[in-house]
């Protein structure tokens, strides 16, 4: 086995085009497990911790850039005002420990379905940045995702960053496990409110850098659901039965209550649309109810907080 | 390969180092320093647990290549030869080590939680911040009680040393 380490970006892709067999490593959280315990003998580790470029947050422009190695802990520290949805999500991931050294960009690189950042980055059009030799690409996180652990990454790229609209409503995101730490989710759902539309409904890379942001249009609700299919998945009927009861209601002005049975429906067409299986963490019917009360619950606790930003 | 390593204020070089090997085993293995635990080697109970780069981390989970040219600090380096950091010191008065074979993990993430907190002019951890901040090591003995007992009495002495004002006894109102 070689242990590449490159010291730039450049350096780094150069390297990936020549050896694709060469498996990334940055806070080694996933990748160290494999490796310890034998099940897997990759001809090569790629040390992405001295790439200075996969490390730093980008804020000029209207969507946030996040580069890949941005560990949980840095998450939460410095952008859990503009990200709350992804930082509540990085609060749930392993200890502190596994926070300082886990990163979004292996988050993705795993592509587990039970991954914790998969539902925000769905729920809110994240984009994944992919770089090669051949150059970079934004890949929408709805498009990202194929299968349990597979994902539409070519042998040669890179994930160098990710794309996130800054929060214009509440976020939540919620899992389920059997303690409050250590825990990869049976299953978890995230939940973002956008009154001015999606970030990604302005068409492709609205998100990203050359964007215009939310589409100026009427209110969305953003659904991601993890450890609940073959691959993280969006709960599309759930979100246009919410973004018709919103609208129908003109909730998102009036920021009046919630019906309780759109909350009740909304979480039925949530548990609808996962795909779960049984297996050693959950059963798939389980995983089907905790899910219908996870969206009701993430909807409720989001919906209230907009209703109180009107008065403060 | 060799890995060349900064290791409790000691510049080390790790021969004959395999390519996928942990920090974890070139500390244990190679250079002589057994204080850091191997129990789960997966990130899940926190035995392991080092400073890298002033960051506790699981030593498990870092590979060795990875720690090249960066400052590791061990439990074997909290405090000088004969001498026991504050930590160390009230885990033993307060009865927090019954095996012992977390508590080297424990008292270095105990260590980190108040560095950042009572030696950094923060407020003394409440229980809420202790407990989440011991959430990724496991006591298999569950002697859960003693060490939190412990974390709190080596907080309470920091804050008194260091302001003059809350002393032990003061500090389960935070």
């Amino acid at each position: 086995m070689d242990f590449l380490r490159p010291a730039t970006l450049r350096e780094a892709l150069e390297v990936k085009a020549e050896r694709p067999d060469a498996v990334p490593i940055a806070g080694g959280t996933d990748v160290m497990v494999e490796l310890n315990f034998g099940m897997r003998r990759p001809g090569a580790l790629l040390d992405l911790n001295p790439v200075g470029e996969l490390t730093g947050v980008d804020t000029d422009r209207d969507a946030l850039r996040v580069g890949a190695c941005v560990s949980y802990t840095r998450i939460i520290a410095e952008l859990g005002g503009r990200l709350p949805g992804l930082a509540t999500a990085a609060r749930t991931v392993g200890s502190p420990q596994i926070r300082n050294r886990g990163t979004v960009g292996g988050n993705l690189g795993a592509a587990s379905p039970a991954g914790d950042m998969h539902p925000v980055l769905l729920a809110c059009d994240a984009l994944v940045e992919a770089a090669s030799v051949r150059g970079t690409r934004l890949i929408p996180a709805a498009e990202f995702y194929t299968g349990p652990k597979r994902s539409v990454l070519e042998p040669d790229e890179l994930i160098t960053a990710f794309w996130m609209a800054p929060a214009a409503a509440p976020q939540q995101f919620a899992k389920i496990g059997t303690r409050n730490a250590m825990v990869i989710a049976v299953c978890s759902f995230a939940l973002c409110l956008w009154p001015h539309g999606r970030p990604g409904s302005a068409g492709p890379g609205s998100a990203g850098p050359d964007g215009g942001g939310p589409d100026g249009g009427t209110g969305r609700v953003g659904t991601g659901i993890g450890s609940a299919g073959p691959r993280p998945l969006r709960a599309a009927g759930a979100e246009e039965f919410l973004d018709g009861e919103l609208a129908a209601a003109g909730l998102w002005e009036s920021r009046g209550p919630l019906p309780e049975a759109a909350g009740r429906r909304f979480g039925e067409l949530v548990a609808a649309a996962a795909q779960p299986i049984d297996d050693v963490r959950g059963a798939a019917a389980y995983r089907r109810h905790a899910l219908a009360v996870l969206a009701r619950r993430t909807l409720t606790w989001a919906w209230d907080s907009y209703r109180k930003e009107a008065v403060a | 390969m060799k890995v060349s390593l900064r290791v409790n204020g000691r510049d080390l070089t790790a021969d004959d180092v395999w390519e996928g090997e942990s920090l974890l085993f070139v500390l244990r293995e190679r250079l002589g320093l057994p204080g850091s635990k191997n129990a789960c080697e997966q990130g899940e109970c926190g035995s392991c647990t080092v400073y890298l780069d002033n960051r506790p981390v699981c030593a498990c989970l870092v590979a060795a290549g990875q720690a090249g040219g960066r400052d590791v600090v061990t439990i074997e380096g909290l405090a000088g030869p004969g001498e026991l950091d504050p930590v160390q010191q009230a885990f033993l008065e307060a009865g927090a080590v019954q095996c012992g074979f977390c508590t080297p993990g424990l008292v270095v993430q105990a260590h980190a939680l108040l560095s950042r907190t009572v030696d950094a002019g923060q407020p003394v951890p409440g229980d809420a911040e202790i407990r989440e901040a011991l959430a990724g090591n496991l006591c298999r003995c569950t002697g859960y009680e003693h060490i939190l007992a412990a974390v709190r009495l080596a907080a309470a002495r920091k804050a008194g040393a260091g302001q003059g004002g809350a002393g032990p006894g003061e500090e389960e109102q935070q």
